[in-house]
Formats: C-alpha cells, sequence, structure tokens
C-alpha cells in the first residue's frame, strides 16, 4: 500500500514566482489497484510521480510503502521496488548498448553489479520469450543497439525492463504520449496485459481520457493540486469519457481558459 | 626505422593515456581535465619510488593506484560538492600540480643512473648495456596489452555495464536503483589509473620527471580518442580499445612529422592546430548534443 500523507510542495519558495502545487495532498492507492490519474497541464500529475519516486523532494509530509516511511530515502533507492516507464521513450533503455545488454541490465535490477559476466547466457532464451510476446521482432535483434529501434520499439522494450525483475509498484507517466496512435494502442495492451499478468499496483498518469477509462480500477482527475474525481471499482466502470470531458470543461471555464 | 619505432614506441605509451580519456570522454561523457594532472601524478609517484630504489616493475600498479585516488577525488567533488563536470576537473588539476612537487620533491628529477622498467640488472643480463629499441616496445605492448585486454573483460562483466550506462542514459541506472553517482566516481578512477600508468611508463621511457610533462596531456589523449574512433567507425569488429592505440600512434607521428619541419618551440601550437583539424575532420564537435532533456 503507497500512502501519500499531507503532502505540501511549492516551487520557487521565496521568490515572487512562488507556486503552491500541493497543500495537504492525500492519497492512498492499495495493493494491487490500477490508478488512472488524468488532468489538464500543470495541475500536479507528473509532481504527484516525482514525488513518489524522489526525484523531487516534499516540502512537507509523508511518503509510506506498505507503512514504511521512504520520505527521506534517495530516488534510486526508492526504485529498487518501483518500475517506471517515462514519456519519453529514450528515458527507458541505453541507445549505445544492444537489446540483449539492455535487458541483462534490466534483469540485474535490484542487485550487486560486480564483476561477473553481464549477460549470463542460460537468460537469453527467458528474454527472447519476453520480448517476443511484444509481437515486435525484436527477439531476432538481440545484438543490435536500442538506438537504431522505433520509438514504440522502445517504448515497448522499456516496459519489458521496467517489470522485468519483481517490483511492488509500476508508476507509468504519459508513456503513451509521444506514440503514433496505433503503437500507443498496442503498447496500452501490452501494459494492460502485463499489469494483470503481475498483479501489480499501477499509477498511470495520462492525457488520453478514453485510455483512462477503459484500463485500471480507479481514475482520478486532478486540478490544481487537488483530486476533483476519485472513483473506483463499479462506479467506475459506469464512467463515459463524455462525463469526463465534461468535467474536464467546466475545470477549464473555471479557470478561465 | 629509429623515427618509426619511436613514434611507435611514445604512441603507445599515450595510447594508455588514450585509453583512460576514452573512458571519461566516450563512456562517460564527461570532459575530465583531471588528466593534465595525473599524468605527472604517475610520473612523480615513479620518480620517487624510482630515487628510492624501488623496483621499477612495482612502480606500475603503485602509479594506477595513485591515479585512481585523485580520478575519485575528483569524482567526488563532482558528485557530492555538486560542481561542473569541466570544474571539477580543472580543480583536481590545479591541486594536483603542488601534490606533484611535493611527491617528486622539485620539479626535475633526473632518472638516467636509476634501474628503470627499460634498464636493470635482468635487461642488461639479456641484452648487454642498452637496451634494443624493438625490446622496448615490446616491454610497453606487455603493458598496453593487460591493459587493454583487462578494460575489454571489465567493460563487458555487470559493473562494466553500468559504467557505460551512466554515460549513456544516467536515468536508467537510477532506474536500477544504483547511484548514478558512484558510477561516475568508478569510472573516473579507472580511467584516471590508466592515464598514471601512462605517466609512469613514460617517465621511465624519457628517464626523467619533468613537472610540465602533463600540459597538453589531455589533448593528446582526445585527439588520440577522436582520431582512433573516428577511423574505424566503418569497422564496427575493431574495438575502440583497440582504436585509441592507432589513433594515438598516428597522432604521434603526425607531430613528430611536423616538428621536424619546425621549430621545436612550436611544439604545443602545432599540437593545438593538429587538433583542431583532427575535430574539423571527424566532426566530433557535434556529437555531444544530448538527444534527450
Amino acid at each position: 500500500m503507497l500512502e501519500l500523507k499531507h503532502i505540501q510542495k511549492y516551487y520557487n519558495p521565496g521568490t515572487v514566482n512562488e507556486m503552491c502545487l500541493f497543500e495537504d495532498f492525500n492519497l492512498t492507492v492499495k495493493d494491487g489497484q490500477f490508478v488512472a490519474v488524468v488532468g489538464s497541464n500543470g495541475s500536479g500529475k507528473t509532481s504527484m510521480l516525482n514525488l513518489i519516486c524522489g526525484s523531487i523532494d516534499v516540502d512537507d509530509g509523508k511518503i509510506l510503502i506498505d507503512g514504511h516511511d521512504i520520505t527521506r530515502e534517495k530516488e534510486y533507492q526508492r526504485l529498487k521496488r518501483i518500475g517506471r516507464v517515462y514519456q519519453d521513450p529514450a528515458m527507458g533503455t541505453c541507445p549505445n548498448m544492444t537489446l540483449l545488454e539492455n535487458m541483462a541490465m534490466a534483469d540485474n535490477k535490484g542487485k550487486f553489479f560486480g564483476l561477473s559476466r553481464g549477460t549470463n547466457r542460460e537468460r537469453i532464451n527467458y528474454y527472447k520469450e519476453c520480448l517476443s510476446q511484444l509481437n515486435l521482432g525484436l527477439e531476432d535483434k538481440l545484438n543490435v543497439k536500442v538506438g537504431t529501434l522505433s520509438g514504440g520499439q522502445r517504448q515497448a522494450m522499456s516496459l519489458v525492463m521496467s517489470t522485468l525483475t519483481p517490483i511492488d509498484f509500476l508508476i507509468l507517466d504519459e508513456h503513451t504520449a509521444a506514440l503514433d496512435p496505433k503503437t500507443a494502442e498496442r503498447i496500452m495492451e501490452l501494459t494492460g496485459k502485463i499489469v494483470a499478468e503481475k498483479k501489480l499496483t499501477t499509477i498511470m498518469v495520462t492525457h488520453n481520457l478514453r485510455y483512462a477509462v477503459e484500463y485500471g480500477d480507479r481514475l482520478l482527475m486532478m486540478h490544481q493540486g487537488e483530486t476533483v474525481i476519485d472513483v473506483a471499482g463499479e462506479e467506475k466502470k459506469k464512467l463515459h469519457v463524455d462525463k469526463l470531458l465534461e468535467k474536464f470543461n467546466e475545470i477549464s471555464i473555471e479557470c478561465g481558459n | 626505422m629509429n623515427f618509426a619505432l619511436t613514434v611507435v614506441e611514445q604512441g603507445l605509451i599515450y595510447g594508455i593515456l588514450a585509453l583512460g580519456v576514452y573512458i571519461t570522454y566516450k563512456i562517460l561523457d564527461f570532459p575530465d581535465l583531471t588528466v593534465d594532472g595525473s599524468f605527472p601524478l604517475g610520473a612523480a609517484v615513479t620518480a620517487s619510488l624510482i630515487t628510492r630504489g624501488v623496483n621499477p616493475y612495482l612502480t606500475l600498479p603503485i602509479a594506477f593506484l595513485a591515479g585512481a585516488l585523485a580520478g575519485v577525488c575528483t569524482g567526488l567533488i563532482h558528485v557530492k560538492c555538486k560542481v561542473r563536470d569541466l570544474l571539477s576537473g580543472i580543480i583536481m588539476m590545479t591541486a594536483l600540480y603542488t601534490v606533484n612537487l611535493e611527491i617528486a620533491g622539485t620539479n626535475n628529477v633526473p632518472l638516467f643512473s636509476k634501474e628503470t622498467m627499460f634498464k636493470n640488472k635482468m635487461l642488461t643480463g639479456i641484452f648487454g648495456d642498452t637496451t634494443p629499441g624493438y625490446a622496448k616496445v615490446a616491454l610497453i605492448l606487455i603493458v598496453v596489452l593487460i591493459s587493454k585486454i583487462l578494460l575489454d573483460l571489465y567493460l563487458q562483466t555487470k559493473s562494466g555495464y553500468l559504467l557505460r550506462a551512466v554515460g549513456d542514459n544516467d536515468k536508467l541506472v537510477t532506474s536500477l536503483a544504483k547511484d548514478k553517482g558512484n558510477v561516475k566516481i568508478l569510472g573516473l578512477a579507472i580511467a584516471n589509473g590508466l592515464v598514471s600508468l601512462s605517466g609512469c611508463v613514460f617517465c621511465q621511457e624519457q628517464k626523467v620527471f619533468d613537472i610540465s610533462s602533463g600540459t597538453g596531456a589531455m589533448v593528446i589523449g582526445l585527439a588520440s580518442v577522436i582520431i582512433g574512433t573516428a577511423m574505424f567507425k566503418k569497422f564496427p569488429k575493431v574495438k575502440a580499445t583497440t582504436a585509441v592505440f592507432v589513433g594515438a600512434i598516428l597522432y604521434k607521428a603526425c607531430v613528430a612529422l611536423a616538428i621536424k619541419f619546425f621549430n621545436p618551440q612550436a611544439m604545443k601550437l602545432i599540437t593545438a592546430v593538429l587538433f583542431l583539424l583532427i575535430l574539423i575532420i571527424s566532426m566530433d564537435r557535434k556529437k555531444k548534443v544530448k538527444h534527450y532533456a
């Protein structure tokens, strides 16, 4: 279970540009929940993910995983049990290393990176199996540099790599935003499949309202650092894209844009 | 013939330096100016040990460790004090000047009468009073091969993968739950260890320690790396760790040829102009633009 308690976050504190993003923000995500988060730009979606992962620090408040306080842990320490896929497909892989080397590194996440052989030959078939599920033909390109792959292929790789080892949380930060509609659809299907298979607790930020409605068992809409919609279970199933869009427009009008 | 032998000899020695620069410049994407200080550091440590009668072959690993320590310092300044990469190197380079003087005692230590890795009882027993040029090259080649093979092997280990990853995409290293700062420090340590090792061999070959031997070491290293990697771009089968040695020998040959026609005083100017030409020809300048924010 992930808990955000009384989170406060200011940007540019002490300057004329001071902006309060979160004022007493609270969120609890139960184990196994797949939360889709929507909201306009600047509503604090990505900031929330950054706070959870430790990419930025909270000014006040606590972040707990299974009751254990991780607020003071560094980003790399938290990422031991968190897998994260970024919006930019280039972020999740090493372009100048081969697919095999990338997979081998991902496979060793959380373990010691010592002087033993980088790629364990016995695992190659397993990597091939993982990649063949993508239906992108990547399993035949193991010795190709990742940099030569397309954005969609790289994002698929990132997704596989971030879920290769056992993790508690999967954080998806608009991971289909940089892809063409068809590829985005494919990556989303894959995401749904992996999350269901591995029973991962997932937080997915997206701008695609349809994905938010179709995927996941809980939906959050954020606005100016607060959650304005929070529905789960049966209630979420009844939710329709139109209704969501209506609410979206309502907020936009309030803000005058 | 003698000319060619000297060029190969010097090229191989500077090739070890280039191997270190390859790690920082190409793998870590870190413009490390520590090199100008860690090269004479290796020489200073060697001179100091040899005048104290330490076995000249033992100076090689000790020089490596001394350089590695300097690299760790640069890394700590960069990672822990959050100083920019270029500045961290400049700080260490400046500090090392004094350290080197302190270690060597003075700014010039002649080793003509001392035992070196090229002139000692064992070699005199085999070759007589003067060690022939090819034997010197062979000795250097042994050091070169050991460094190169060990580095190649290291880059294929898990730790080596992480080192390559940190220069390629440091976000991924964080995603793998590893502290990217520590990986950078490790990389700088290995790189400067090699640079210092190169300084150690250089000092024994020249039979003298000179405090100014480090000036321009970075340029030599960079030029070698850029020539080497640009030359073998179309031959991916040739490892970069081999290419930098070819680059170093070629670069040394160019400089040696140029000096034949010009005043030796123009050495540094020739070095700089040559480096500029190499940069323009290989167009490596543009490469440093990151493709992710």
